[in-house]
């Protein structure tokens, strides 16, 4: 089956089994960003940003997908040219093993977009969807919230 | 504190943007051509003798390329004990061990593909916990133990369960306790635990024609997994080749072997193929390794000054079906079994039982989580009956400088300060105030701590080497194989190489995933051990690299190599700045001006090698520990006694780390293992129904979320130089997730009176806990 999509900012057609995943489409189509932690919608390292909601992509089929606009890591900012988040996080030492990172770089993301200026509790149930092993979460909160400080002054 | 040009900032981390931009690749994100998928059959059964395996409707599957199981492959396996099969053999010896695999065209045909191999089993009896297995008449997990290759610092019992039994005696046992005013014993337990790295394990394995092996892995351990899979598969180390990309997270569930051997078989079967194996999270649980359970009974004898004269300990680990790094475990808790006191007189016994449980391995600070559970509880409760302050009790008895430890080893002013430690925590906890009283009467709160110590554990023979090459612009290239698991390793390996060079760190490159075909030999990414061990081979690195190009300049500027320094930019005479050999000029050799040139490419090589020595196999005594890193921990909680729930307001961490090296990675790996501690502490336990695992999976089996956090935590740096680390650092990455538990139970008792001595601290056994005390 055809999907279309919206991905990254550019219109395109996936061809997809109808029991596929999303991120299995999403793997295979190169977008290596969105990893699998756990298949079961569990860990949140597989995210990926549908229509400015944040979704586990492992829990749902490719189909799903069509007709949407979804933004992957890969279209956050780039190594040479990070978003604010992605550096806030680099320079608070939120980064660790970073298999967690790009899921809890779209969790603050769409958590950004929609509070200006979350409070902690926001921001907790934001990012209790995301698992993360190695951080302990504290500086991961703090990146939080001096990327909302930072973005707020631009 | 000296001045330091690269150490004790916040260097970013070098890996940074690679991991926020989605750019660093792991073991899942590679992909070769002609690439085949692997799935393993596991067992149903814990423990139980294979009678048949018929593999054939799975080989006439459309698009399986190749099927193995023990009959193709009979390979033994292991670090220390060699006891674990690649594949079932005879018997399987849990639920879950792997019988049987393949490689097909497809994910998906290689899983339909093992629903059609068929296995007839034939039950054996279980062995279900600890108490089954040290029976008289016990069912023997393995018949064959004293058959088995073994380093020889391990003890292995003949006839028995018990795969390592070890002693450690020191002073008077009998003596100290009839010395004793009082005398204290109790038993404490904790169950299997789990890892959960968030990357899955993962291998790509591809023999070739000519049988030359290349294997990448998501792996702690490179150059120890070349050698257990040329041990495994009888092949030379240079015929292996092990590349390693970047680690999501290890915790010791990626050291040494693992799941590789599973992808090389088939590799071995489909020759010229790539073969990937990556894990689901039901497979991490079920099949790589846990932390084991423990039991401990602690018996301990108190003058009237309140000073500890002696100590019995008896911990048993369940080890599980295979005790391959496991064995190593037992030895850890064993040589520290008391913990950081100071003990007249000790007698410790340290026991690993095989079971039909997971298999036991490296688990972050392994043993010692397991120990200090004990011995930390212990002493609360000896504190509190003897009416001590609990931080006064500890401060009176624990190691100081001039006091000899468990092992016979000397404590000096440089191994770090345990009080500093116990001071700082308290100061935070604003320890002897009681706690802000809550406003509701049934809410209680209480404060607890607990201290603790680790050495690195490894074999008097792991060794690290390090190389840094110069570049023509005398930019730097600095090699190791340390890996980059999460700990921020390559960071604090390039400030240290830097600050040795004279450099500011943004003139290096860190060549840190390693290739054991072109990277230095490293032993393990283990044990904490990796700053301090390559930090120290890297010194010697930079200084051999120094020597070498003294060497050259000393023929050009006609002065004796000593008569010459070297900063990041030149070599010059010393006393005499001006004359001087830009760096870029000498490097690649010195050209005069008629042309010819003399020396070459600079490249230095460093090795770093620990002063230890096995350890006396009758009393445990010698010297295992490189070095000591001190701590203490504290937990200020609430409990409602209406429904046991337990709440963390505070937790504090206080380590002697000697130089820091980098602060915020540093403190990553406090408050990282902080939380990780508190996971083992509140939530985590794998538990069995009929020797089977009842919760292998996120819902089930809950790890700390942002939601968990405490409302405060902190940690505090101690900075008293190591004499042997490189620019006075030691070891911090397991410590921070040793003594939670026992900070928290401490801290419950405190609030309620309770004391519970088997983990989790659950709010179920808190509230059964406060029920059973009315």
């Amino acid at each position: 089956m055809d999907i279309k999509v919206t991905i990254n900012g550019v219109k395109k057609v996936f061809n997809a089994d109808p029991g596929e995943k999303l991120l299995d489409l999403l793997r295979r189509e190169g977008y290596k960003g969105a990893k699998r932690g756990c298949s079961t919608g569990d860990c949140g390292s597989c995210a990926v940003i549908i229509n400015g909601k944040l979704v586990n992509s492992c829990l749902i089929f490719a189909g799903q997908a069509d007709g949407h606009t979804i933004t992957t890591i890969e279209a956050i900012g780039t190594v040479n040219e990070p978003h604010i988040i992605q550096r806030t996080f680099v320079e608070e030492g939120a980064v660790q093993c970073g298999f967690c990172t790009p899921g809890m770089i779209l969790a603050t993301k769409v958590l950004l977009d929609k509070e200006k200026d979350p409070t902690l509790t926001q921001i907790r149930e934001a990012l209790s969807g995301n698992l993360c092993r190695c951080t302990g979460y504290v500086k991961i909160e703090n990146a939080v919230i001096r990327s909302a400080e930072k973005m707020r002054s631009e | 504190m000296k001045n330091f040009i690269n150490l004790g900032r916040d260097v970013n981390r070098l890996d940074g943007y690679d991991k926020v931009s989605g750019n660093a690749k792991y073991i899942a994100d590679y992909e070769f051509p002609g690439m085949l998928y692997a799935k393993v059959l596991r067992s149903p059964h814990p423990h139980a003798e294979i009678i048949s395996i018929n593999t054939s409707a799975a080989e006439k599957m459309e698009g399986v390329i190749a099927v193995t199981h023990s009959g193709k492959c009979s390979h033994k396996m292991g670090l220390y004990l060699v006891d674990r099969p690649v594949f079932a053999t005879g018997k399987v010896r849990f639920k879950g061990e792997p019988v049987a695999a393949v490689a097909a065209l497809t994910e998906d045909i290689a899983a339909a593909a093992i629903k059609k191999i068929k296995v007839k089993y034939k039950m054996l009896p279980l062995v279900d916990n600890i108490e089954d297995a040290l029976d008289k008449n016990a069912t023997l997990v393995h018949p064959d133990l004293m058959k088995y290759s073994y380093l020889p610092i391990y003890y292995p019992k003949k006839g028995t369960n018990i795969f390592n039994h070890f002693p450690l005696r020191k002073g008077d046992i009998k003596k100290g306790f009839k010395q004793s005013y009082k005398i204290y014993e109790n038993e404490f337990t904790l169950p299997q635990i789990q890892h959960v790295p968030m990357e899955p394990h993962g291998a790509i394995a591809k023999w070739d024609r000519n049988d030359k092996l290349t294997v990448y892995s998501s792996v702690q351990s490179p150059f120890t997994l070349r050698n257990l899979l040329r041990l495994a598969f009888g092949l030379s180390h240079k015929d292996v080749r092990v590349i390693a990309p970047y680690v999501g997270g290890g915790f010791g569930g990626k050291a040494g072997i693992n799941m590789e051997p599973l992808a090389v078989a088939l590799a071995k079967e489909a020759k010229g193929k790539w073969i990937k194996l990556i894990f689901s999270r039901e497979e991490v649980f079920l099949g790589t390794t846990v932390r084991q359970a423990m039991r401990a009974r602690v018996k301990t004898g108190i003058a009237k000054n309140g000073r500890i004269i002696a100590e019995e300990i008896e911990m048993i680990f369940d080890g599980g079906a295979y005790a391959e790094y496991g064995t190593n475990v037992v030895r850890a808790a064993g040589y520290t079994c008391i913990g950081p006191y100071d003990i007249k007189n000790v007698k410790g016994d340290t026991y690993g039982v095989y079971t039909n449980h997971l298999v036991g391995g490296a688990f972050r600070g392994f043993g010692h989580g397991e120990l200090h559970w004990a011995v930390e509880s212990q002493m609360d409760i000896i504190a509190n009956d003897l009416k001590m302050d609990p931080a006064e009790f500890r401060r009176l008895n624990v190691l100081k400088p001039g006091s000899i430890n468990s092992m016979g080893e000397k404590i000096t002013k440089h191994t770090g300060d345990m009080v500093a430690c116990i001071d700082a925590v308290a100061k935070d906890l604003k320890w002897g105030k009681p706690s802000k009283k809550p406003a509701k009467p049934y809410i209680k709160r209480g404060k607890g701590l607990a201290v603790l110590e680790k050495a690195p554990a490894m074999p008097a023979n792991a060794t690290s080497c390090a190389r840094v090459k110069f570049n023509e612009d005398a930019t730097v290239i600095v090699q190791f194989s340390g890996m980059e698991i999460g700990q921020g390793c390559i960071t604090a390996l390039t400030q240290i190489a830097a600050e040795r060079l004279k450099m500011d760190v943004s003139k290096l490159h860190a060549a840190g995933l390693p290739d054991t075909d072109f990277s230095p030999y490293e032993w393990q990414t283990v044990a904490s051990r990796i700053t301090w061990a390559v930090g120290n081979a890297i010194i010697n690195a930079v200084d051999d690299a120094h020597e070498k190009i003294k060497k050259v300049a000393s023929k050009v500027l006609k002065v004796k190599a000593s008569q010459l320094d070297i900063d990041g930019e030149k070599v010059f005479v010393i006393g005499n700045k001006g004359k001087s050999i830009a760096l870029p000029l000498i490097i690649m050799g010195y050209q005069y001006p008629d042309g010819h040139t003399i020396g070459g490419p600079v490249e230095g090589v460093g090795t770093f090698t620990p002063h230890l020595t096995n350890l006396d196999a009758k009393t445990g005594q010698g010297h295992a520990a490189a070095e000591w890193t001190f701590g203490c921990e504290g937990a200020e909680i609430e409990v409602d006694t209406r429904t046991g729930e337990l709440k963390i307001l505070n937790l504090v961490g206080a380590f002697d780390l000697g130089t820091v090296i980098n602060p915020s990675t540093a403190r990553g790996q406090i408050i990282g293992g902080m939380i990780q501690g508190l996971g083992s502490a509140v939530l985590e336990e794998l538990k069995y129904k009929d020797g089977k695992i009842a919760n292998p999976s996120f819902v089930d089996y809950k790890i700390p979320t942002a939601a968990d956090l405490p409302d405060k935590i902190k940690h505090i740096f101690i900075q008293t130089p190591d004499d042997g680390g490189p620019f006075g650092a030691r070891a911090i990455g397991e410590h921070p997730m040793i003594s939670i538990p026992p900070a928290i139970a401490n801290a419950i008792y405190d609030a309620t009176g309770v004391r519970i001595k088997a983990l989790p601290l659950t709010d179920e056994k808190i509230l059964s806990s406060l029920k059973e005390k009315k």
